[in-house]
């Protein structure tokens, strides 16, 4: 099993490498360069020259690829394009934030996806089953925005309980904080708890089709054991990986939530670097994105791995 | 046939009609728009009204008009951007299926790499380096959303290559064409329209998602997403103009939605349900 894991960990670390590579060619298409990029109608060859020089364009692709990926190991991502600060400085603050929000929805939809999924598995076909299944189908269709409007106009504008914008400063007490990002994990929250749950749901259903439930069913356990005790500690891993799938999502339906919310997160400063052009704080912010989403990735087959009764009791 | 139009759900009956109302938008919807899509005609906001069905806009033009101007752009570069992640996608998939080896090797390692970065940052990082225009949009969603497609043509194609009737094709020594458009295309069918719906779901969401962000289609194109974005304002005077494109992007998405889960529930199109 630790081998597993080693191996798993490994491939992580690859997978990682592969993802910077292809986000710095992708920030490579541009035809001609950032230089001219900036200087734009005033560019005389001499000013472009020197640009260049100063941001390590007269370098080769690979060679600036490796000063990037090297300045990104240690802490060094480069200067902002638009205000010439540090990239760091910028990110970092606003990484937190988002993580922040996706943890709040995460903690308050796991639990409630999985165990709306396990009941509707365990009464599959009933009226609750089917009911909840048409909910679910109906908000995994709504866009993050839609849903966030309407919670804007009813529970701000209306009723007046939370506020319609996110504003989250430093130093701002827990309580205030809470109350201020509620609306934008809500949303999320109603985006990710449908999906999760259907898929949930599958991964539970096709654990209780297997030989030994039925065995176990036919034994004359009761429904409650049969469950807990033997479909569920094989379908954890499956679970694991469901959730781990939606959080993974939580991280990109941020970018939409931050924006409707106005909430200061990276999403919202990554959209802004695209529309300015910002090469710099685009990469950085793309490479934060992805490596955060593999990373969860590995942790959820990590999980799984770990979960699995048949790797944990090795014959 | 009578029997298996009866065998419908009421579901899908919905889902089909909100499809075809959308697709009739579509074709037609600039000419039924009793107003110009940029024409100002009140005041900004002014609320709905027997003339102005879903009143007006940030900028005083008739909501209802701009609805239905929109949806050529709304409805028509997600039709594109998944028609040619199909195109792109399906024989790219039955060629890795059929070849095995070093081909299936090499283009399933640059599709996982390239689906290890979620969508909507892969789709910034080009929209950064290239600018925002419709053919960029297209291609880049298509190109992205193409490693799906691919995955899903590579196991159906690798599942029905198995099977006799295929063996035996290659076996009276039929070319690639033939096995690919006349044994394994046909029956590849069902799970493979299902993932159309699915995947225009997707790309409708996402290019809508990304006009609301800006970085979508641009004005001086009316499109849905970018009507949610420009009129958000609204909402916080209480205000519902936001949310008539908002329920169009919602309706859409649900009716495509509640057919593909016809389909799905309904043939053996079951296989390779991947999202």
């Amino acid at each position: 099993m630790i081998q597993l894991i080693l191996k798993r960990v490994a491939l992580g670390i690859l997978t990682l490498l592969l993802v910077s590579a292809l986000i710095f060619a992708g920030t490579q298409l541009l035809p001609g360069d950032v230089a001219s990029a900036i200087l734009g109608q005033n560019a005389t060859p001499e000013s472009l020259a020197a640009l260049r020089q100063d941001l390590g364009l007269d370098l080769p692709a690979w060679q600036r690829y490796f000063s990037w990926l090297h300045g990104f190991v240690t802490g060094d991502l480069g200067m902002s394009l638009a205000n010439r600060q540090p990239v760091a400085d910028l990110l970092w603050p606003r990484f937190g934030n988002t993580m922040a929000l996706a943890a709040y929805a995460a903690i308050v939809s796991v639990p409630i996806a999985v165990l709306l999924g396990l009941a509707a598995a365990v009464r599959r076909g009933g009226v609750f089953d089917r009911g909840i299944n048409i909910v679910a189908l109906a908000f995994v269709s709504l866009p993050e925005y839609f849903l966030g409007l309407l919670l804007i106009l009813f529970l701000s504008v209306q009723f007046n309980l939370l506020p319609s914008l996110a504003d989250t400063y430093s130093g701002m007490s827990f309580g205030d904080w809470l109350r201020a990002t509620t609306l934008p994990a809500l949303t999320l929250v109603l985006v990710t708890v449908a999906q999760m749950m259907r898929m949930t749901r599958t991964a539970v259903l096709s654990v209780m089709d297997q030989a030994y439930v039925e065995t176990a069913f036919l034994k004359g356990l009761r429904t409650k054991r049969v469950v807990l005790r033997h479909a569920l500690p094989n379908a954890a891993a499956p679970i694991v990986n469901v959730v781990a799938f939606n959080i993974a999502y939580l991280i990109t339906g941020v970018v939409l939530v931050e924006a409707i919310f106005n909430y200061n997160g990276l999403g919202r400063f990554m959209v802004d670097a695209v529309a300015k052009r910002d090469l710099p704080l685009v990469q950085a912010a793309a490479m934060v994105f992805g490596a955060a989403y593999v990373i969860l990735n590995s942790i959820a087959d990590i999980a799984a791995i770990a979960l699995n009764p048949r790797l944990r009791h090795p014959r | 046939m009578r029997a298996k139009l009866k065998a419908i759900p009421i579901s899908a009956w919905l889902g089909l009609s909100i499809v075809t109302l959308n697709l009739l938008v579509f074709v037609f919807g600039p000419m039924l728009a009793p107003y110009g899509m940029n024409e100002i005609v009140g005041a900004p906001f002014d609320p709905p009204s027997g003339q102005f069905w879903f009143g007006l806009d940030q900028n005083g033009r008739d909501m209802f008009s701009r609805l239905l101007a929109g949806a050529q752009m709304s409805i028509g570069v997600s039709l594109a951007a998944s028609l040619i992640s199909f195109s792109i996608g399906i024989p790219l998939g039955f060629v890795a299926a059929l070849f095995g080896g070093w081909v299936d090797t090499v283009l399933s390692r640059v599709v996982d790499t390239v689906m290890c970065i979620p969508v909507l940052i892969s789709a910034l990082v080009v929209l950064q380096a290239l600018g925002s225009s419709v053919p960029v949009l297209i291609f880049t969603i298509a190109l992205l959303d193409s490693t799906r497609v691919f995955r899903l043509a590579r196991v159906v194609a690798q599942g029905i290559s198995v099977l006799e009737y295929a063996e035996t094709a290659r076996l009276r020594g039929e070319s690639l064409g033939w096995l690919i458009t006349r044994e394994i295309l046909p029956n590849a069918l069902p799970p493979l329209i299902a993932e159309f719906g699915m995947r225009f779901c997707f790309t409708f969401l996402f290019v809508a998602g990304l006009s609301f962000l800006g970085l979508g289609i641009q004005p001086p194109f009316a499109d849905w997403g970018g009507m949610v974005k420009d009129n958000q304002q609204a909402i916080l005077y209480g205000l519902y103009a936001p949310l008539f494109p908002a329920a169009a992007i919602a309706l859409l998405t649900i009716g495509v939605n509640l057919v593909v889960d016809w389909l799905l529930n309904s043939g053996n199109a079951t296989q390779g349900v991947d999202r």
